[in-house]
């Protein structure tokens, strides 16, 4: 929902970033809003992944010139764990597996940080339980998942769901989730797109980055943002998703380059 | 070859029931001299440190002993038959056997002595001539049935000296035993210790062994285990905290047809050595080992792992599976895994692998991302990687040592 006087939660400045002296993103600018949800597509390889990567503030990206602030604050300065604490998620594409530590233990752990932050009490074993039940309802995952090692052995969907069911946990201000539809059956798309709904409050917003109209179906997006090259290279609203559906992505790329070329 | 020599002159005379014992290996010690690297056993080990255990004397009457955990750890529950070993007491002068653990007399021994290789392998083994050339007390037990206590043997050190242990065990036909043994070194102590046992047919023995060191301690501890046909032996290791260790698990199926369960695990920081040299001899046929072993090396230390899986002409069917995993968290920490496996036999199955990685940078992002600390994430990524091994400790092992106190330690 767009209301022009919320507060911005997020605002990426022209932001540069590289790998191993291999520039990726070229320059991306982005206000998110309180309330508001985003949607960014765009080609394999155009950047969407190293975007999210880069505001949650994984080691392998240096950023070379830009700036980006939560909530007024410098988000670059902040490790990553702290970024997380103040409340921005970040649904991984491919979310890792990691023998040996417990689903349950490591959600419960990282729930209480969470808590921690924004001053709700911390909760015992007990009071977790039931809490995640009922954030287990709301993505229908089953409890026996809470059980195995933090997504081991879990399918493509099933660890899908589990960010979400992280998401449901953290209660995050911003969530960024990165391509949370690809791999889930219709059913699966209608409960985390029902997840990622009720989670949204005017307070917090949402930065959906996918590959498919389908998912702007059932959560609609109040911006639809191209990239191309690591940078934003246009942005509308819902329309544009569909537009791009229908045509691909070389008619705006022409259009851009003909307006640079002016 | 001077240090050792002047060594075994100050050692007492030869006395007592391991009298021909001492005599024989002081003098295999004096033939053999200090290990070098041209030797294949020993070419990793800090031969400096080996030196200096033998400046240190050898433990002494009336020095106190210690033991390097919480009092109230070492306590054993009601359950637990409990035996410390002080290497000049008699060590069970002070503990009441139950039914089922009987003392070895000294004829008995005198023939177990006699009849087993023991003497062939003072020649051939360095760490094993070292402990008999000093050795004055045995604990000799023989031990059978079905519903035995768990058995404890704790393994003090003098801090200063050197202390050498020496236990046989001998478990009967279908006895079933669960055995801790517990070395706890402590500032600059050194400690030899071998464990000779015998694991009747059918017979089946659960072995943990915890290994924690403390300051400049060092430990060279030898288990030699022969094991009947249809017996069962695990074994579990857990290694840390000695500036010197080795451990040389032994085992020797005589005529196949038994399992044998290695699980080891070294953690090592600062500036140790830990060191794993296991030795599996198939001598029949239907022969199974299951060997793994951890390592998971920090700072400037450097964990060595050698694994022997010897399978002759008539090991037939026998399968064996080794895998040395390690971790490695620090660019100045060093690991060394070697097999060394010699087959003849044809109708086999023996595999191996060794992998040495660092710790997953997107696992430790992943938990980072959810707020986690990055130490307390390498913490519960260290915990996860150590459990695998851990698991096999008995639950009254768990008493000796806190692994969340012992990761915290490993930067
Ligand atoms: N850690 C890395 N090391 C090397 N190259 C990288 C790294 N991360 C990203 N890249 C490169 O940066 C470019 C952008 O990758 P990114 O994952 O951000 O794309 P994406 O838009 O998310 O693509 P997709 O739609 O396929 O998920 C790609 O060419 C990729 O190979
Ligand atoms: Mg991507």
């Amino acid at each position: 929902m767009i209301r022009p006087d919320s507060n911005l939660i997020l605002e990426i400045s022209n932001l540069h970033a590289s790998v191993e002296d291999q520039p990726i993103l070229r320059g991306v600018n982005l206000k998110v809003r309180a309330g508001e949800i985003h949607a960014v597509m765009g080609r394999n390889g155009s950047g969407k992944s190293t975007l999210s990567k880069v505001i949650a503030g994984h080691p392998a990206y240096t950023v070379t010139s830009g700036s980006v602030s939560f909530q007024g604050k410098d988000l670059l300065a902040m490790e990553p764990e702290e970024r997380a604490r103040t409340g921005v998620f970040l649904g991984f594409q491919y979310p890792v597996e990691i023998p040996g530590v417990s689903n349950l233990e490591f959600l419960r752990v990282a729930t209480n940080i969470r808590r921690q932050q924004t001053g709700e009490e911390e909760l015992d074993t007990f009071e977790f339980e039931d809490l995640v039940q009922t954030r287990l309802q709301m993505v229908q995952m089953n409890p026996n998942f809470l059980e195995r090692s933090v997504n081991e052995g879990f399918s493509g969907g099933e660890k899908k769901r589990n960010e979400i069911l992280q998401m449901a946990l953290l209660e995050p201000i911003i969530a960024i989730l990165d391509e949370t539809d690809s791999g889930l059956d219709i059913d699966a798309l209608r409960v985390v797109a029902s997840g990622v709904n009720q989670l949204s409050k005017p307070s917090t917003a949402t930065l959906l980055i996918t590959h498919y109209q389908r998912l702007l179906n059932e959560i609609i997006p109040d911006y639809v943002h191209v990239m191309s090259s690591g940078k934003i290279l246009r942005t509308g609203g819902k329309e544009l998703a569909i537009e791009l559906e229908q045509s691909g992505y070389d008619w705006i790329e022409q259009t851009v380059t003909s307006k640079e070329g002016h | 070859m001077a240090a050792c020599r002047q060594w075994v002159e100050y050692l007492p005379p030869p006395d007592g029931v391991l009298e021909k014992c001492q005599r024989i290996s002081r003098q295999a010690l004096m033939n053999f001299g200090l290990p070098t690297h041209e030797l294949e056993a020993w070419r990793l080990t800090d031969l400096n440190r080996l030196k200096e255990i033998l400046n240190l004397p050898i433990s002494a009457k009336d020095n106190e002993l210690k033991i390097k955990t919480n009092e109230s750890f070492v306590k054993a529950p009601n359950n637990i038959v409990q035996i410390i070993i002080d290497p000049l007491k008699n060590p069970l002068e002070s503990t009441n056997l139950p039914t089922g653990f009987k003392v070895l007399s000294s004829k008995e021994l005198q023939e177990k002595l006699d009849q087993s290789k023991l003497y062939d392998s003072i020649n051939e083994n360095w760490t094993i001539a070292l402990n008999h050339a000093s050795t004055e007390q045995i604990l000799a037990l023989k031990i059978e049935g079905k519903e035995l206590p768990p058995l404890e043997l704790v393994i003090p050190s003098q801090a200063g000296f050197f202390s050498p242990t020496r236990v046989i065990l001998l478990l009967e036909k279908n006895t079933k035993l669960d055995l801790l043994q517990v070395v706890s070194g402590s500032e600059n102590s050194a400690q030899s210790h071998l464990i000779d046992i015998e694991v009747g047919q059918d017979a089946e023995l659960q072995h943990n062994f915890i290994a924690l060191g403390g300051g400049q301690a060092s430990l060279l501890a030898q288990i030699a285990v022969n094991q009947m046909n249809g017996s069962n032996y695990s074994f579990a290791a857990l290694q840390h905290g000695w500036a010197l260790s080795r451990l040389e698990p032994r085992i020797n199926q005589l005529n196949g047809k038994a399992k044998t369960k290695l699980k080891g695990l070294q953690i090592s920081n600062g500036k140790q050595q830990l060191a794993t040299h296991s030795s599996v001899q198939f001598n029949g046929p239907e022969g199974q080992l299951e060997q793994l072993q951890k390592t998971a090396a920090s700072e400037s230390s450097h964990c060595i792992f050698n694994g022997e899986i010897n399978v002759p002409q008539i090991a037939q069917k026998t399968n064996a599976a080794q895998l040395s995993r390690n971790l490695l968290l620090s660019n100045r920490a060093r690991i060394d895994t070697k097999p060394e496996l010699e087959i003849v036999a044809d109708d086999v199955r023996c595999t191996h692998g060794a992998t040495i990685s660092n710790l997953q940078e997107e696992e430790l992002f992943y938990l980072q991302s959810r707020g986690i600390k990055a130490e307390t994430a390498t913490s519960l990524l260290l915990k996860a990687y150590c459990q695998e091994i851990l698991n096999n400790f008995h639950v009254d092992a768990s008493r000796w040592f806190d692994i969340n106190n012992l990761l915290a330690r490993i930067k």
